[in-house]
């Protein structure tokens, strides 16, 4: 264990490198992801037939192993970011589309109604009641894409992507020698911590956008 | 003023319609009830007015101008709203939105802040209290009020209002529902109110539409003709059995005639009592005090002792009531007095009159009367109700046949 900190001690900084890409590249394809699904989740929430079919492509997507995804996106976009991007953004609209429309469906109709009733427009209705209302839902399926992308996240150094995959694959590769195991470890520390960072900083997002007046 | 030509609409895969070529007219600053059973089409027909549903074909006038085709939003800022589940914007404060249909109107910030206070104090609740809390922080009676406060932000002329004591328990429906008609007293807006209790629809309505399946009118009329003179069977039935005694509730003791009963001074010599009470038929004096506030009944039997205290014999003068109390009300007093009757005093308690159980028999008799004679000039008047209630009674007909 004291040699394990003591390894630390000297790689820190390329670990807090590769942290930040991780987290870089997690938040980017999250961004990236969000104004898809949302702007997707609004135009089928309405429509049956229209919503399943998109929540039925995305979740398909979620299924593809991300190696495979990775490696299809080589021949089109090359390596090292580009294709990792893609990947995470493709991989995260999934869960953020679902918690979209079930938000914008579970809003009460009496409420739609009444805004309905007063004058609001079908853009007022959406931006001004509905979104607000189904904020908390769609937060959490974001928070849960971020989990699902800090994991997925690690595989993109199998395509000179950036991030803390990196250690893994160093490690998996020079298994036997005596650093293999604390690069793992040193990695898979450092994911840990970024996904807790990561979760606190969605409950702070999700008490931001939840209205006090609908808080439990 | 409210004015619906030939309304019809047929929802998708529905082979019947909804409404049926509906012709009705709302006169300015009256609520007008839509009652029916459920299914009849009376929510449907409220939502054509502001157009949450198009109709089919017919048209929508609202102070003679016709809106059946103008911008529906903006129409829908134009009318108040509110619906039974009250719809209060759950993540906005009480003034945010109260605010709601002005901000959409442009108005400026000091305008709005104002007619929001105004609006608070108007409904009962204290704006500095209020403003600021949020729907869940209020109890049911208190959201209803704000929704009837929101409706009316943007001071439209007419309102529509489904069901909107409906859901609220009976004590505070019927508190609610008297803070409503005196707040109407006041603003004279033009009111749809759709129910489907007769009762409310007798309290709350100027005029009532009893409508049948496909919103057709069975009879649109004044409460109190509708009580009294049901325009057929349909009628009578959905009124049903109470139909006299819930018209004794739209009457007052200040609308009827009373009775001018002897009375005397408690401090009359008895023998002048007993004189009185030959010269009369009623067998009761009425005693009075020296403000003419009623205290003892007497009657000759109480008269027999020469020495008796005029102030301790007979019956205490018990079943006191004002002008303003209803017939109905008046009634259980008399079932439940001594005397069968009730004095009617005036502010200060001074005696005006007497009624009992025959001054109220006259009254509704009477009024049954006049009922009947409206009645008769009305249908004269309407020529389309009379029409559709032959196609009516025809097409039941062929449907028994076949």
């Amino acid at each position: 264990m004291d040699l394990f900190f003591t390894y630390l001690q000297f790689t820190y900084e390329d670990l807090l490198t590769q942290a930040g890409e991780h987290a870089l590249a997690v938040g980017v394809s999250l961004v990236l992801g969000t104004i898809v699904a949302l702007t997707l989740g609004c135009l089928v929430y309405q429509r049956e037939g229209s919503a399943k079919v998109a929540i039925g492509i995305t979740g398909t997507i979620l299924t593809v192993p991300s190696f495979a995804l990775f490696g299809l996106l080589i021949p089109l976009l090359g390596l090292g970011w580009p294709p990792t991007i893609v990947a995470l953004t493709l991989y995260a609209i999934f869960p953020i589309l679902r918690n979209t429309v079930t938000g914008l469906r579970g809003v009460d109709t009496a409420i739609v109604d009444s805004a309905q009733g007063m004058g609001l427009s079908r853009r007022q209705r959406l931006f001004r009641i509905e979104l607000p209302l189904a904020a908390p839902v769609i937060v959490a399926g974001i928070r849960v894409s971020a989990l699902i992308l800090i994991g997925i996240a690690a595989i993109a150094a199998g395509v000179g992507g950036p991030g803390l995959g990196e250690g893994f694959f160093s490690g998996l590769a020079r298994i036997g020698s005596a650093t293999a195991l604390y690069l793992v470890l040193g990695a898979l520390l450092a994911v840990m911590v970024l996904a807790l960072l990561f979760d606190i900083g969605f409950l702070v997002l999700k008490r931001v956008v939840t209205s006090k007046g609908i808080r439990n | 003023m409210i004015r619906l030509e030939n309304l019809t609409k047929t929802f998708k895969g529905q082979k019947d319609p909804a409404v049926e070529d509906l012709t009705m007219e709302i006169p300015e600053g009256e609520i007008c009830v839509l009652v029916g059973p459920s299914g009849c089409g009376k929510t449907t027909t409220m939502r054509m007015i502001n157009r949450l549903i198009e109709p089919d074909s017919g048209k929508i006038f609202l102070e003679d101008e016709d809106v059946t085709s103008v911008d529906s939003d903006q129409l829908r800022q134009r009318i108040g709203y509110v619906i039974q589940q009250i719809g209060l914007f759950p993540h906005m404060t009480i003034e945010d939105n109260i605010a709601t249909v002005p901000r959409l109107l442009g108005w400026d910030k000091k305008k709005i802040s104002d007619r929001t206070d105004e609006l608070l104090e108007m409904v009962g609740m204290d704006p500095a209290d209020y403003r600021p809390r949020y729907p869940k922080e209020l109890s049911g009676g208190q959201r209803q009020r704000i929704g009837v406060a929101r409706a009316m932000a943007a001071d439209p002329s007419v309102m529509l209002m489904d069901e909107p004591f409906g859901a609220i328990d009976p004590i505070t429906r019927s508190r609610l529902q008297n803070e409503f008609l005196r707040l109407q007293a006041d603003i004279k807006k033009t009111i749809v109110f759709v129910t489907h209790d007769i009762e409310e629809a007798i309290k709350m309505g100027d005029r009532i539409a009893i409508l049948r399946e496909r919103s057709r009118i069975a009879q649109y009329d004044r409460p109190e003709n509708i009580l009294l003179a049901p325009a057929d069977d349909f009628v009578a039935n959905f009124v049903g059995s109470g139909a006299s005694l819930k018209r004794l509730s739209l009457a007052k003791l200040s609308d009827i005639e009373l009775i001018d009963w002897p009375t005397a001074d408690l401090d009359t010599d008895p023998d002048q009592v007993r004189e009185i009470l030959q010269r009369s038929d009623r067998g009761w004096v009425l005693l009075l005090d020296d403000n003419r506030r009623p205290q003892r009944w007497v009657s000759s039997d109480d008269l027999e002792d020469d020495d008796e205290d005029l102030s301790r014999t007979g019956l205490r003068a018990d079943s006191i009531a004002h002008p303003d109390t209803t017939l109905s009300a008046a009634l259980a007093d008399m079932l439940t007095s001594d005397k069968s009757s009730v004095i009617i005093v005036d502010e200060s308690g001074a005696y005006e009159g007497v009624a009992d159980l025959e001054t109220i028999t006259n009254a509704t008799k009477a009024m049954r009367v006049e009922a009947r004679a409206d009645n008769g000039h009305d249908r004269d008047g309407l020529a389309e109700t009379g029409t559709e209630e032959s196609e009516e009674s025809g097409g039941r007909l062929k449907k028994d046949d076949s």
